[in-house]
């Protein structure tokens, strides 16, 4: 009877949630007529979808590797500035917010930079008289640097708590029994900060792996990432999807990302030992 | 390195060591703090150089010709988007008005659904907030674009049962959202006595509802604003689902604007941008913003 006030919760989440997540997992291992199948698999081996995983796992890799650089270095910079100066407690705020901004207006924002008739394109072509070619915005480091627009930000968030748990007496502990500054990030700051980064990065690769809108805006022609493969399937460019190409698709991306999400997870509480 | 000035304050009051350190090491801690600022500021102004850029573009885009001059045009279709009779601003005013819609009913099912249900599983069940919580975050373990797989056939009932309205939408962005708002509910009920507020109104008489109504949501009012607030942001967002599920939301229709008029899109994504940023940057100054944030 205890229970009962919590039905509508869990049976909301088992419709919306729970049944949307079988229903793909199910899909992905039945022929149309509903007998179990492990045929719908092979879609996986073919060139279209193995190029989009080694796509999506390349793009996401690197923009989770370059994102967390460039994030840390940020949120570095912001560890050292005043906790409660205007600078820190601005940039986390917009931070916050940018972290958010992957959608369909950062594509616009993109083109609108660097595409062919762009703010960039047109500045450098009236100065110079060259044209710059802008198809690159539309491939793999187009992508790179779109994501970074969001994968920076999020890192910034994710990553600042746990520089702010480094104690400054353990810079200068290292000080006083010698230690130089690169014996300090080497030997103390690093290792304990090193769980920290590697989930942070991890969170980033799961988030770009997961990412659609911007993609979807920015490649409209082809579907080279995983996320658009799926695009391609529901929205019947494969007029007869006899297999269930989009389930066995969808089913691969939940698996990496839990795999990923897990690992974080784990990585997550080992960081909290030191800088809790 | 949690700041150099408490670093400076810590020394002074409980680490004697540095400061008995002389001349020599405080000239030390002097050029690292030097270096430290030299190196926020060349950071900070990459960074900021590379995130300010699109959105000015985007101004610069939506009021430039294709013979370089200048024209407020699409600026003024923004202006009076609810009153012009044009198919793209009709097709935008219709989204929006959509997407509202869809962040008032998102709203409503996530509070229905989480408010009471964390109450009361903190009251009585504390052995299914580990599942429950495991239930809120699941929705960032499976992306948008898989949840849509799912979600059609759920969809293609609801549309014989319902209708194809885009504001049914509402089921699957509350689940969205579920993450985001779980963590900020659930901060602000970790800030509150929930056990002995709950029982001093049982015992003076409440119902379970005027306990829910009249107890813990005006003491959790910080934390439910929070939520709101993070929703109200990813439902004006939101793409994926809408695009793929083909409803018309306000993100929807500025995309299917771009491909004729790409100035008007472009003002329309930086003043919704702009909107989107006010909200989300008043709700981080909230205080509980960065928890929910923190994944």
């Amino acid at each position: 009877m205890l229970v009962l006030p919590t039905l509508p919760f869990f049976l909301y989440v088992a419709l919306f949630l729970l049944l949307p997540t079988v229903i793909v997992v199910v899909n992905a291992f039945q022929t149309k007529e509903g007998s179990f199948t492990l045929s719908n698999l092979a879609l996986l081996g073919t060139p279209n979808v193995r190029s989009a995983t080694f796509w999506t796992l390349g793009l996401s890799a690197i923009s989770a590797v370059s994102g967390a650089v460039f994030g840390a270095l940020l949120a570095y910079a912001l560890a050292t500035a005043n906790p409660r100066g205007m600078l820190r407690r601005t940039i986390v705020a917009a931070c916050s917010v940018l972290a958010q901004f992957g959608g369909v207006m950062l594509a616009f924002a993109f083109i609108a930079t660097i595409g062919s008739t762009g703010s960039i394109t047109t500045v450098i072509k009236s100065w110079t008289g060259v044209k710059i070619d802008t198809a690159w915005l539309y491939d793999f480091n187009g992508l790179l640097m779109v994501y970074a627009y969001f994968q920076i930000p999020l890192m910034v968030i994710v990553f600042l708590p746990a520089l702010d748990g480094i104690r400054p007496q353990w810079r200068e502990a290292t000080e006083t029994l010698g230690g130089s500054t690169w014996t300090y990030w080497s030997k103390v700051a690093g290792p304990i900060l090193a769980p920290a980064f590697i989930s942070s990065t991890l969170l980033l690769f799961a988030n770009a792996f997961s990412a659609y809108a911007t993609a979807a805006a920015l490649i409209t022609q082809e579907n080279p990432l995983l996320a658009l493969q799926i695009r391609g399937f529901i929205s019947g460019e494969v007029v007869q999807d006899t297999t269930h190409s989009a389930q066995v698709v969808a089913l691969l991306m939940v698996v990496i990302v839990t795999v990923v999400m897990v690992l974080y997870a784990r990585l997550q509480r080992r960081a909290s030992k030191w800088l809790g | 390195m949690a700041g150099v000035d408490v670093a400076g304050t810590a020394a002074a009051v409980d680490t004697p060591a540095s400061t008995a350190g002389g001349p020599k090491r405080r000239r030390l801690r002097h050029t690292v703090r030097r270096k430290q600022a030299a190196f926020r500021v060349i950071v900070v102004t990459v960074l900021m150089a590379f995130f300010l850029i699109p959105l000015i573009s985007l101004l610069d885009f939506s009021t430039r010709l294709r013979n370089n001059s200048r024209s407020g045009a699409a600026w003024s279709k923004v202006i009076s988007i609810a009153s012009a009779t044009d198919a793209s601003s009709q097709k935008v005013w219709q989204g929006l008005v959509n997407s509202f819609i869809l962040v008032g009913l998102t709203v409503a099912i996530m509070l229905v659904l989480l408010v009471p249900t964390m109450t009361w599983i903190r009251l009585r069940l504390p052995r299914l907030r580990r599942v429950m919580e495991f239930v809120c975050l699941l929705p960032l373990t499976i992306p948008a674009i898989v949840l849509v797989v799912g979600l059609a056939p759920i969809y293609r009932q609801i549309a014989s049962l319902l209708s194809t309205s885009p504001i049914w939408l509402c089921f699957a962005y509350a689940v969205l959202v579920l993450p985001f708002a779980y963590r900020a509910l659930d901060a602000g009920l970790e800030a509150i006595d929930v056990k002995t507020m709950a029982e001093a109104a049982r015992s003076l008489g409440s119902s379970w509802v005027g306990v829910i109504w009249r107890i813990v949501l005006p003491n959790i009012r910080t934390a439910v604003t929070s939520a709101c607030f993070i929703s109200l942001a990813l439902v004006l967002g939101e793409y994926t689902v809408a695009s793929l599920l083909s409803r018309t939301n306000l993100q929807t229709a500025i995309f299917i604007v771009s491909q004729d008029d790409p100035r008007f899109a472009d003002a329309l994504a930086l003043v919704a941008m702009a909107i989107g940023f006010l909200l989300l940057f008043a709700l981080s100054f909230f205080g509980s913003g960065r928890k929910a944030r923190k994944v």
